[in-house]
């Protein structure tokens, strides 16, 4: 197992660095320019010297080296000084965001908040009321609750969260005015009124979100039930007269669970990607809509951070979802 | 007469299993019992004929600008509000241009459909090409299917923005402003989109590569090209049609996507995520221009996924004539 794990890590190093390099060229490739909202009264060697100073002069290989040493090592330093006061990185540039002139590192160290409350929330949720239906609909299967369940994540599923956030926000901020349609991120949770009022803007962008999780990993469990339901195994429980309660819990969940538990494994990066769109429907200033922006005003380092970021996550938990399998299912082996 | 009345009377008196049955029929017959299948399948072929007819049958032109008439209601808005602006010329009302809403959904039906399917049918071609190539060939299996691997890595949504946005003046160039969009987002959906279709169809592959019937082609000398067309190909279509689906549904969605996010069509061009971003400024006042763009996409995927769920059914032997 230890040396599977080790494996995959080496592995994972040419991917990642790979990835780099293509969303690198990519962006590289990009007609924007970064001097574009500049005034246009600058003169042209002036132009120059500034391009020189976001580094936009050097050969594209120096650019990328320079990112992965300032992505590898200096971020880190900048880490560990934070952590434990000491100066490694004292005098060594960081990767800068040309939108805020700001570290790139600090921005989505800003945003990062925003987005695990929301959406990781919402995957919570998610999960937490998959786990039931799907269970249920498995052992009624056919039945009305099925049936039901089965039109609703299908419905889960094929509405866009665009649309349906903006339906939630039609019906009940404009019609009904019960909800904020717009995420305070200035608020400061400090008495029970500031939470209340917390819990009240997130209610909405939650829902949206968690009924797009919830439709799929149902299915997953359903199907995983269904799956178990007619192994020999059950037959055999229930031949021992153990009662029908236990079969389902004890022995049918535990073994369904398995590849459930991966495939929640793999939606985790989601979470930290932000959910994109809902974030720009609710006007949630998180990391997707961090990204938006950036693609929209030329930033790229900071798009080039924040799809690299994704990316490790991707192959982070590519592996935990591997590993996890491995761990729960003791028929399978990685040697 | 009799010579007409023979042959018929010879077939009727055939038994019914010498009758030439083919699997399609099974498929059909399958599928006919799923009934969200066969309500979904009517209600997609409604969809494409009032987007690929309506403009004969609605002829008010989507972009035209009609300001006296700006900001009508739809004409059900007078059943509970008999003050509103309503008029039968524009029975879902206009937007704050005084751009028809009916035949704005039908321009934008006819984009969006086409996009999907458009983006669907090449993502199909690239999946199914790396998987034959992946599963048949032992050479390139490591190679494709690493590059297949580091494709599911990579963050898509960001990557399709990012791409959006690199190729779009260089097309908008190339091929005029309407088509150069359209061909963008078409291949840059089917080029992120086309790697799970590529690993069911390699595992497919794989499997049948073995069977003796791959092996018959081979040992009376069919060259690689023809065992692939005429035997392989036909038994991974089933895998490969009801991801086709999935495909569809999910470059529907991509594509409003992408509009709702300002990086999609231009935007004098209508399609039906187009015309609910647009309407979310002002869905305060006018709802129904964000609710019958948002059913429109939602309907379609709804369907197109129920379709999906009914083909799988339909073309899995296992299940079928259970």
């Amino acid at each position: 197992m230890l040396t599977f794990v080790f494996r995959r890590l080496l592995l994972s190093i040419p991917t990642l660095l790979v990835i780099g390099l293509v969303v690198f060229l990519l962006l590289d490739l990009a007609p924007g320019d970064p001097l574009a909202n500049q005034p246009l009264s600058i003169p042209p060697e002036v132009r120059e010297q500034m391009r020189a100073a976001l580094g936009l002069d050097k050969p594209v290989y120096v650019q990328f080296f320079l990112w992965l040493y300032q992505f590898f090592v200096v971020e880190p330093l900048v880490l560990i000084d934070r952590t434990f006061g000491t100066a490694f990185a004292a005098d060594q540039v960081r990767i800068l965001s040309w939108q805020f002139r700001s570290p790139v590192m600090d921005v989505i160290w800003q945003r990062m908040p925003q987005t695990l409350w929301v959406v990781g929330m919402a995957y919570l949720v998610g999960v937490l009321i998959a786990i039931p239906i799907g269970i249920i609909s498995a052992v009624r299967q056919y039945s009305i609750f099925d049936q039901i369940g089965t039109l609703i994540s299908m419905i889960g599923f094929s509405v866009p969260t665009f649309f349906t956030g903006v339906l939630l926000i039609v019906i009940f901020s404009v019609n009904l005015g019960w909800l904020p349609s717009i995420y305070d991120t200035q608020l400061v949770v400090n008495d029970w009124a500031s939470f209340w009022q917390q819990v009240r803007q997130m209610i909405m962008p939650v829902a949206v979100l968690a009924l797009f999780n919830a439709s799929q990993i149902s299915r997953y469990m359903r199907a995983s039930m269904l799956d178990n339901l007619t192994q020999d195994y059950v037959r055999t429980a229930r031949a021992k007269g153990v009662r029908e309660n236990a079969v389902v819990m004890r022995h049918v969940l535990r073994n369904s669970l398995i590849p459930v538990v991966t495939v929640i494994a793999l939606g985790v990066p989601t979470i930290f990607g932000g959910a994109i769109i809902t974030e720009q429907v609710f006007k949630v200033n998180g990391i997707g809509q961090l990204l938006i922006s950036a693609i929209q005003n030329n930033d790229i380092p900071m798009v080039q951070t924040l799809t690299f970021i994704f990316a490790v996550l991707i192959v982070l938990f590519n592996l935990i979802a591997d590993v996890l399998y491995g761990l729960l299912d003791p028929r399978i082996r990685y040697d | 007469m009799t010579d007409a009345t023979a042959p018929r009377a010879v077939a009727a008196a055939a038994p019914p299993a010498t009758r030439a049955r083919g699997p399609w029929r099974d498929v059909w017959d399958q599928f006919r019992t799923h009934k969200g299948a066969l309500i979904a399948g009517l209600f997609l072929v409604a969809i494409t004929l009032f987007a690929a007819l309506g403009p004969w049958l609605w002829q008010i032109d989507p972009n035209a600008l009609n300001v006296r008439n700006k900001d009508v209601r739809p004409i059900y808005t007078a059943l509970w509000d008999a003050g509103a602006k309503v008029s039968w010329s524009h029975p879902l009302g206009t937007d704050q241009l005084g751009r028809d809403l009916l035949a704005n959904l039908i321009q934008g039906g006819r984009i969006s459909l086409a996009v999907g399917w458009a983006a669907m049918a090449l993502s199909v071609v690239l999946g199914t090409l790396i998987g034959v190539l992946a599963g048949y060939f032992k050479r390139l299996d490591g190679p494709l299917m690493r590059f297949t691997d580091l494709m599911l890595a990579l963050p898509l949504l960001p990557l399709l923005l990012v791409m959006m946005l690199l190729f779009r003046d260089s097309l908008r160039a190339a091929f005029g402003p309407e088509t150069g969009i359209f061909i963008l987002i078409v291949v840059v959906i089917a080029v992120t989109s086309w790697m799970h279709m590529a690993r069911i169809v390699r595992g497919d592959v794989l499997a049948l590569k073995e069977r003796e019937f791959v092996l018959a082609a081979r040992s009376i000398g069919t060259p690689p090209r023809r065992i692939i067309t005429r035997h392989i190909l036909p038994n991974v279509l089933s895998p490969i049609m009801v991801s086709a689906t999935l495909g569809l549904a999910s470059a529907i969605i991509t594509e409003s996507a992408l509009s709702f996010l300002g990086l999609g069509f231009p935007s004098d061009f209508p399609t039906w995520g187009k015309l609910l971003f647009d309407a979310v400024d002002r869905m305060a006042d006018f709802p129904e221009r964000v609710i019958w763009p948002g059913l429109c996409i939602s309907l379609t995927v709804l369907a197109v996924n129920y379709i999906g769920d009914g083909l799988r059914d339909a073309l899995d032997p296992r299940i079928r004539g259970r």
